[in-house]
């Protein structure tokens, strides 16, 4: 062995820091147990324990750290969307996630892109130029573009009239970014744990312990433990948990699909989005194209991936990028999306008094983390839904007062 | 290719069917608001054996299946006549 790695070895900083805390014992109680390791449950006991001072905090996931969506999803982080409600909520994370590699101590590779979605129809353009208004109402940078920019902007783009759906302009957003997800969830964990949180993988919720209208106790595969708060942030399986606690939800859990090509040298700069075909594609750091888009026709509890959406996703994609029609597919995966019928969260109280949910997160979760990390630790730190959450609260189905959110990916224009 | 057995059309391509979510009692038309916001918006969304609407989209035919939403195994088709024997009358 060379002597020069052998000395390496020695000395102080090696081994590498720990990101996660190794295998301990449960407590018998936490103030506050989290259900789900992902990035959404990690953010909010960071944030218990940075803003609030509260550390007696266990989150519990059944798999592994950011094992979920948090590492499915395709990593665009934007603020462009077409309600008020849901533009102020997306940019306050846009603003969180710009210092975040910084806040975490933890390179996210966050990239500002700039977001262009493409409109191929007089109906989409009309779309875009109002979300565009809302945007430009709320500070938030977008601005309707035409093919003469376009091709400035993404020269790579077939904008062509020989085209199925020939491009008549797009909405662009210069802050779009993308971001690797895997350190958002691990930098979070770590931040928490350093601050006194505990996190325990491999520890599947079974059921809950209820008395006089409460959760008095979390039932584990590891035994039961008494808990003050518990928040729910479980994405794909949600309603299962909910059901648990005795909550019904209005989500239902379908597959969301994506894939990436190998890795070319790299060639696109911005997140290219298109809601009428169905495609949003972005070239990752590593030079992979990463490609999603629209949910499965169906419901389903599964990670399997079909070759029929393949098929539809990479016809669509060669009418946006012709010369990739010999690069290859790499790798595929899917994750499961809890869509709910107006395509916004469901956050914050729940009909149970110290029982509190972070769901509905669809194909709209991972740019949010970061806000609905600290908006849900306000949330459980004073027990009071944060005014910023309030379009969001469980119970605006019963009160007929949906947040229709219909920039949302995977939604057609 | 995922074949799905139409009640009137025989096995065809899951792409020609549209699911219409789970098959459920539907509130009288002067229940409550709570008891209709249940009915249109909140889903049991269960893990396991459901009971759904499915409709074969080019004969517009809507039937009943059983479907395991965990292992996406369809278990049976039938006419929706196996389950609605009266007609639902709304002018009342």
């Amino acid at each position: 062995m060379p002597f020069g790695l052998l000395k390496y070895g020695f000395r102080r900083h090696y081994p590498a820091r720990r990101y996660l805390p190794a295998v301990t014992e449960l407590k018998d109680s936490y103030d506050i147990v989290i259900v789900g390791a992902g990035g959404h449950g990690l953010a909010a006991a960071y944030y218990l324990a940075r803003d609030h001072g509260i550390t007696d905090v266990a989150v519990l996931d059944k798999g592994y750290v950011g094992g979920g969506n948090t590492g499915r999803n395709t990593a665009i982080v934007r603020a462009n969307y077409l309600t008020p409600e849901g533009v102020r909520f997306y940019d306050e994370s846009c603003r969180l996630f710009q210092d975040l590699s910084g806040e975490l101590d933890l390179n996210i590779l966050y990239s500002e892109r700039g977001h262009l979605t493409l409109a191929h129809t007089d109906a989409a353009l009309r779309t875009m130029r109002w979300r565009a208004e809302v945007n430009k109402h709320l500070g938030v940078a977008s601005e309707l573009v035409f093919p003469a920019e376009l091709a400035k902007l993404c020269p790579e783009l077939h904008l062509g009239q020989d085209a199925r759906y020939p491009v008549m302009g797009a909405l662009y957003h210069p802050p779009g970014a993308i971001a690797r997800h895997d350190a958002v969830a691990w930098g979070y964990g770590h931040g928490a744990w350093r601050r006194g949180v505990e996190i325990h993988q491999k520890t599947e919720v079974t059921g809950f312990q209820r008395a006089n209208g409460r959760v008095t106790g979390v039932e584990t595969t590891r035994g039961t433990i008494g808990a003050g708060l518990v928040l729910q942030a479980t994405a794909g399986s949600s309603s299962v948990v909910a059901a648990m606690a005795g909550i019904k939800l209005p989500i239902r859990t379908v597959p969301l699909q994506a894939c990436v090509s190998v890795p070319l040298k790299p060639f696109l700069d911005p997140i290219v989005v298109s809601g009428s075909l169905h495609v949003y594609v972005s070239q990752s750091d590593r030079g992979e194209l990463v490609m999603g888009g629209s949910t499965d026709p169906y419901g389903l509890y599964a990670n399997r991936s079909t070759l029929e959406f393949k098929e539809g996703l990479i016809a669509h994609i060669l009418e946006l990028f012709p010369f990739l029609a010999r690069v290859k597919v790499m790798r595929q995966w899917a994750g499961m999306a809890d869509m709910t019928p107006d395509f916004s969260p469901v956050m914050g109280l729940t009909e149970i008094d110290n029982y509190y949910i972070d769901a509905g997160w669809g194909t709209w979760g991972f740019k949010a983390t970061p806000v609905s990390g600290k908006r849900m630790a306000e949330c459980l730190a004073t027990g009071r839904q944060p005014d910023i959450l309030s379009p969001f609260r469980l119970d605006r189905f019963q009160s007929f007062e949906q947040v229709g959110e219909r920039g949302a990916a995977s939604v057609g224009h | 290719m995922k074949i799905m057995n139409c009640p009137l059309n025989g096995p065809r391509n899951i792409s020609e069917f549209v699911c219409g979510g789970e098959v459920e009692a539907m509130p009288a038309p002067g229940a409550a608001d709570a008891a209709w916001a249940d009915y249109v918006f909140l889903e049991n969304n269960t893990a396991g054996v459901v009971r759904e609407w499915w409709m074969h989209a080019p004969t517009s035919y809507w039937f009943i299946a059983e479907r395991d939403t965990r292992s996406d195994e369809i278990l049976r088709t039938y006419p929706a006549s196996e389950v609605f024997a009266e007609r639902q009358d709304f002018a009342t």
